[in-house]
Order: structure tokens, then C-alpha cells, then sequence
């Protein structure tokens, strides 16, 4: 079991708590009267089976990729971003908002202007926390959660007032603003994937380039680390606070474009959360918040939720099983202590 | 329409709407008190409000009657406790970011109570419950001219239970000795470790209250307010509770003020399209007050909100 050791733990931890979520999963089957290697079965021809599924596991990750993405940001910088979901409701809102109110715009003008308003949207919607934050040393985790309810109850008064179209919605945007394309809708059985998964891959090369390859990102990750200490060596911990927030929700805002922009082309009146964002924490924790981590986690949760739906038509075991399954993984993930305890454990007594 | 005419709509529509949120908030103040942070109380909530709705339901067939919803209720803060030991294990025991299992707790219970629903029921939410948590006038109380009609009349018992908690939760955190010991759990382990207290038992027995409380709150809306269980049934009552219990500086009495204010807003959105000068106020600023009240409260502008000083971290024996 040496290998729960050394650089490897960093990889060993989400994968063994995969592993784990998945028992717990299929135990939860067998006590409820399904057969889990059935289940599971189904689960696993529904992620690779055909192009179809393949093309809506693309889309499913897309937002997932971005929203993970915000949660990593923050966390690589010590804070907590639980505000991704109404960060993203905000960008939702004003990608389509964009996408309605300009004509006649070149596609390459106007998909970069949408996208940009939903993520100047999250990151203002994260402003808030960062700045009372920074300001006034409030904890981010209760601003953000109370943020998210706020963004609900406000994105749906501003669509019941200014944008309601028939059917509790705002209209289809303007074509000139959709990622939607009649050609990887062709080649993948007529999926609903679109060209968001290029601006998810974009956010994830930026995010990288940003924390490892910029000055900022050094300080960031250096706040992350000790804001005692960076505050010592010179460097504006309450801009950074804020600087992390506002980069953070600008990823969550530019997740939420994904939907506005590529999978519906219009926003609905929310009766709940999209869940999305709230996935973004698992994505973060299991990807251990690097960019190419938060590809991986969000390609194995955008699959776990495709498959699901082929798990229910197949096994009737309740597509709920799959969030089951995510939220043990992220117990085991945040409870790696015991995970380390048990590899300490086992190689002091030198066997497994 | 009168003052008193309104006032008759607005105060028991308030208190009605505020006695989930009351219980739920007490059992935040529990676990925050004793330095466990409780994200988890929307999902502790949710496993309540699905636990109600099912044992009323088999209460009913079980032909318990009337009794049903209150049997219902039992086995809810039974159910809360139990699933908010995950959140204990987790956080207490192998040292997980508090918030970090919290959210994995809310993740659990929706995902888990509608598995469940689906499994049981073959559909998407419970049936209606039939017999619910009735409305009562109480007793000589009612009779009473102004105060009467306005607080006795034709109200929930569920409602004076939540208050007469809360002063009783009131009693034990600064009244008692185990209150003193969770209190001095969440300020400053190692001292209470050192005085002979059992840090990792407190703050167990504190989270397990935590869960038994949200989880009757969850089931008190059930079987009164909502009267079945559906993904919609809880969306943010936990949160509201958590912002009450903050609102409410981690008080028991003003995390029930808080929460009594917040069924306000909440019955307001409701019953404010009969009351005049209230229906130009459009209903969204009445949904996000408690939130941004929450978040004002926090900055300090509307009086300083201290945490307990030990909140979400975790207790290493023998760590300085």
C-alpha cells in the first residue's frame, strides 16, 4: 500500500473515493431491491453506447467544467465559493439578455460579447462576498449561499417583468449569439451538443495560464496559502480576496452562458436551483482543483449523469442514485483523513 | 380594511410560516455552538419533511388517525439525528472541512429522500396526507380581546411548541451545565479539553440535537404547511433557518425572534396581494430580505453577528 504515499496521494484519494462512492451506491441498490451489477452495467453502456449519449455527455460537461472551475479558483486562493449556482443564474440571464437585444451581429462579435456579459454578471454577483469579505472579514461561505437565493428570486422577477415570453420563459435568442450547431448536432445522433465545450476547454487553459504562469496568480495562490505571510511580503491581501472572488464568479457567470447560449437558447423562469453550481463543489474537490483535474471530475460526473438515465429505462433504478453516489464521493474526499489514516495504518504494520 | 383586519392576517400567517424555521434554527444553534458548522441543515431539513410525509401517510394506513402527523414527527427527529451523525463522523471524526461535509450532506439527502420516494411511492413526490397537523383555538387564551384573535386563535400547536422550545434551549445553553460545556466546547476546545470536558463527545451529542431538530423542523412543514414531499417541498427553508440562527447572533431566543421575522417576510409575499399599499411592493423584495438582512447583519450594519470563536475547526488533541 506504499503507494498511498509520496507524490501519488494526490491521486489515490479521489480514486479510491470513487471507488468507495460506487460501493456505497451499489450497497444502497442491493438493500433496495436492485440488482447493482445490472444497474451498473446499464450505467456504464449508457456513458459509451453511441454518439448520441456521447454528445450529451459533452454537453452535460461543459457548464460542469466552467462551474468546477469557479470552486477551484477560489479554493486555490483559501476561499470557499459556495455562490457559483446564483453566480451562474446571473450569467444565464445576461448571456441571454445579450443574445436577444443585439441584431445583425457577426456570430464572431456577438457569441464573445454574450459570453462576456455572463461573466461580467457572476463576477459582479461575486464582488459582494469578495468585497464584504475583504472589507469587513464576513465569511464567504454564508454571503455566497445567501447570494444564491438572492439571485434566484431576483433573475425571476427580472424575466416575469422584462423578458417573459409564453410558456414562463424569455424568447430564443438571436441565432447570431448560439453556440448551437446543426453540424455536431449531425455527427452525434442528433445530441444537443454545441460549441461550448471549446469556450469550457478555453476556461480551463485560462485558469491554468492565470494561478501558474502570471504574477497575479502567484499572489493568489500565494494568499491561498498564508495571508499572514503574503501579507509580510508586501503583496494586497484584501485586493486578492476580492481579485479571486471576481475571477471565481466570472468562470461561474461564463457557466452559466453555456446553458443560456448553448443547450436551451433561452432562460426560464427558475422554480429551483440548476444544481449545477453546487456540482461545480463536487467537480473542485474531486479534481483537487486543478484545471485539468476539473476536466476529469466533471467528464466522470457529466457521464455518471448521462448513464444514469439509461440506468433508470434499463435496471428502474431512480436516475437519484447517481447524486447518491456523488455526494459519498465527496464525503470520502473531504474525509481523506481517514483514507491516510487507514494507509498509515496498514504500512506500520508493513502488510496489507 | 382596518389595521386590526390586517394585523389578524399578517401575525398568524407569520407565525405559522416561522415555526419550521424556528425548530431548524435551534438545532443550528446546537452545533454551531459547540464549533461545528452546519451547511447541512437544508438537507437535515429535507430528510425531516420526507420522513413526515411517509409516516403520516403509513400512520394513516397503519390506522393511527389524527395521531398520525405527531407519530410522523418522532420518528423525523429519530431520522434527523441518525443521518446528521454522517455530518458528525465526517467533520468530528476524520477532520473533514466542516462546510465542505455539510454540503455533501445536502447533496445526500436530496438525492437520497426522492430514490426513496421514487422506490416506495413509483412516483415523483408522496401522495397528499390526509390528516394533518390541525388548527386549533386554544383555550381561554383565545378569549382574550386583541391578544386573543391575533396570537391564540385558530393557530398551530406545532407554533407554540417551536416558542416554548426555544425559550427551554434558551434554559439549557446558558442556564445548565451541559450548556456551559458545549459553549466553552465551541469557544476554546483545548481548554475545555483540559477541564476534564469531551471535546469530540460534546460537539457529537451537539450535531445529533442539531439533526433532531431540523429534521422535526422539516417534518413540521410537511405535515402542516406543505402537506406532501417533493423535490420542491424543502428549497431554502434550511438556508433561511441558518440565516435566522446568524441573524440571530447564535442566540436561541434571537435565532427565534429572527425566524418569527422571517415568517413575516414569508407571509407576507403570500398574504400581501389582500393587504392595501402592499401590492405595489413588488413580491421579490419581500423573497430576498431575509437573505440580504442576513448579509447586512454580517458586515455589521445592523449590529455585530459574532460566531463562537471555534467554529469549523476541527479539535487535534494535544495541537496547539
Amino acid at each position: 500500500m506504499t503507494f498511498l504515499k509520496g507524490q501519488w496521494s494526490g491521486i489515490w484519494v479521489p480514486l479510491l473515493s470513487v471507488a468507495l462512492g460506487l460501493l456505497v451506491g451499489g450497497i444502497i441498490m442491493l438493500v433496495s431491491g436492485y440488482n447493482p451489477i445490472v444497474a451498473y452495467a446499464a450505467l456504464f453502456n449508457g456513458i459509451f453506447s453511441n454518439t448520441y449519449v456521447l454528445g450529451e455527455t459533452v454537453r452535460q460537461m461543459t457548464p460542469l467544467i466552467l462551474s468546477g472551475l469557479a470552486v477551484a479558483f477560489a479554493f486555490r486562493t483559501g476561499l470557499f465559493n459556495i455562490g457559483v449556482e446564483g453566480q451562474l443564474l446571473v450569467g444565464w440571464l445576461a448571456s441571454v439578455y445579450v443574445g436577444l437585444q443585439f441584431e445583425g451581429l457577426s456570430p464572431i462579435v456577438h457569441i464573445p460579447l454574450a459570453v462576456i456579459a455572463a461573466a461580467v454578471a457572476g463576477a459582479l454577483w461575486a464582488f459582494v462576498p469578495g468585497f464584504l469579505k475583504a472589507r469587513y472579514h464576513v465569511h464567504e461561505v454564508i454571503t455566497t449561499i445567501m447570494m444564491n437565493y438572492v439571485a434566484l428570486h431576483v433573475v425571476n422577477a427580472i424575466i416575469r417583468t422584462y423578458l417573459l415570453a409564453p410558456g414562463e420563459r424569455t424568447d430564443q435568442i438571436n441565432e447570431s449569439a448560439s453556440l448551437q450547431s446543426a453540424f455536431l448536432e449531425s455527427i452525434t445522433d442528433f445530441s444537443r451538443l454545441h460549441y461550448g465545450f471549446v469556450v469550457a476547454i478555453i476556461g480551463a487553459i485560462i485558469m491554468w495560464f492565470l494561478l501558474w504562469k502570471t504574477t497575479m496568480g502567484y499572489e493568489l495562490r500565494s494568499v491561498g496559502f498564508n495571508k499572514y505571510a503574503s501579507e509580510y511580503a508586501g503583496i494586497n491581501v484584501q485586493r486578492n480576496i476580492i481579485l479571486s472572488m471576481v475571477i471565481s464568479g466570472a468562470f461561474a457567470g461564463a457557466a452559466g452562458a453555456m446553458e443560456g447560449l448553448g443547450t436551451y437558447g433561452y432562460m426560464t423562469v427558475m422554480a429551483d436551483f440548476t444544481g449545477v453550481g453546487f456540482d461545480g463543489i463536487a467537480v473542485a474537490l474531486l479534481g483537487a482543483n486543478g484545471a485539468l483535474g476539473v476536466v476529469f471530475a466533471s467528464a466522470l460526473f457529466g457521464g455518471l449523469k448521462i448513464g444514469a438515465l439509461n440506468m433508470q429505462s434499463v435496471a428502474q433504478v431512480p436516475t437519484q442514485l447517481v447524486e447518491i453516489v456523488i455526494a459519498m464521493i465527496i464525503f470520502f474526499v473531504a474525509s481523506s483523513y481517514l483514507i491516510h489514516w487507514i494507509s498509515n495504518r496498514v504500512n506500520k504494520r508493513g502488510k496489507i | 380594511m382596518d389595521f386590526m383586519q390586517i394585523l389578524q392576517l399578517v401575525i398568524p400567517a407569520a407565525i405559522f410560516s416561522a415555526a419550521p424555521l424556528i425548530f431548524t434554527a435551534l438545532g443550528g444553534v446546537f452545533s454551531e455552538r459547540s464549533g461545528v458548522v452546519n451547511i447541512g441543515l437544508e438537507g437535515l431539513m429535507l430528510m425531516g419533511a420526507f420522513t413526515g410525509a411517509l409516516f403520516t401517510i403509513l400512520g394513516e394506513q397503519w390506522g393511527m388517525g389524527a395521531a398520525s402527523p405527531w407519530f410522523s414527527l418522532i420518528i423525523a427527529i429519530i431520522v434527523g439525528m441518525l443521518f446528521s451523525l454522517l455530518h458528525a463522523v465526517a467533520s468530528i471524526s476524520f477532520r473533514a472541512d466542516q462546510v465542505v461535509s455539510g454540503v455533501a450532506l445536502n447533496f445526500l439527502a436530496a438525492g437520497l429522500a426522492i430514490f426513496l420516494v421514487k422506490k416506495i411511492f413509483d412516483a415523483g413526490q408522496t401522495p397528499i396526507i390526509q390528516e394533518r397537523i390541525y388548527k386549533t383555538d386554544v383555550p381561554l387564551l383565545s378569549d382574550i380581546p386583541f391578544i386573543g384573535p391575533l396570537f391564540f386563535s385558530s393557530a398551530y400547536y406545532t407554533s407554540y411548541i417551536a416558542i416554548a422550545l426555544a425559550i427551554f434551549v434558551w434554559w439549557v445553553i446558558f442556564k445548565t451545565p451541559f450548556g456551559l460545556r458545549l459553549r466553552s466546547v465551541g469557544e476554546h476546545p483545548m481548554a475545555a479539553d483540559t477541564m476534564g470536558i469531551n471535546v469530540t463527545k460534546m460537539r457529537y451529542i451537539a450535531v445529533m440535537l442539531s439533526g433532531g431538530f431540523a429534521g422535526l423542523g422539516g417534518a413540521v412543514y410537511a405535515t402542516s404547511i406543505a402537506g406532501n414531499f417533493s423535490h420542491a417541498t424543502i428549497s431554502g427553508q434550511g438556508f433561511m433557518a441558518l440565516a435566522a440562527m446568524i441573524f440571530g447572533k447564535w442566540h436561541p431566543l434571537g435565532a427565534m425572534g429572527a425566524a418569527l421575522f422571517f415568517g413575516l417576510a414569508q407571509s407576507l409575499s403570500i398574504t400581501g396581494q389582500q393587504i392595501p399599499g402592499l401590492k405595489e411592493i413588488p413580491e421579490v423584495y419581500l423573497l430576498i430580505s431575509p437573505y440580504v438582512l442576513t448579509i447586512l447583519a454580517l458586515a455589521g450594519l445592523v449590529g455585530r453577528a459574532d460566531a463562537p470563536k471555534a467554529i469549523g475547526q476541527p479539535y487535534e488533541k494535544g495541537k496547539r
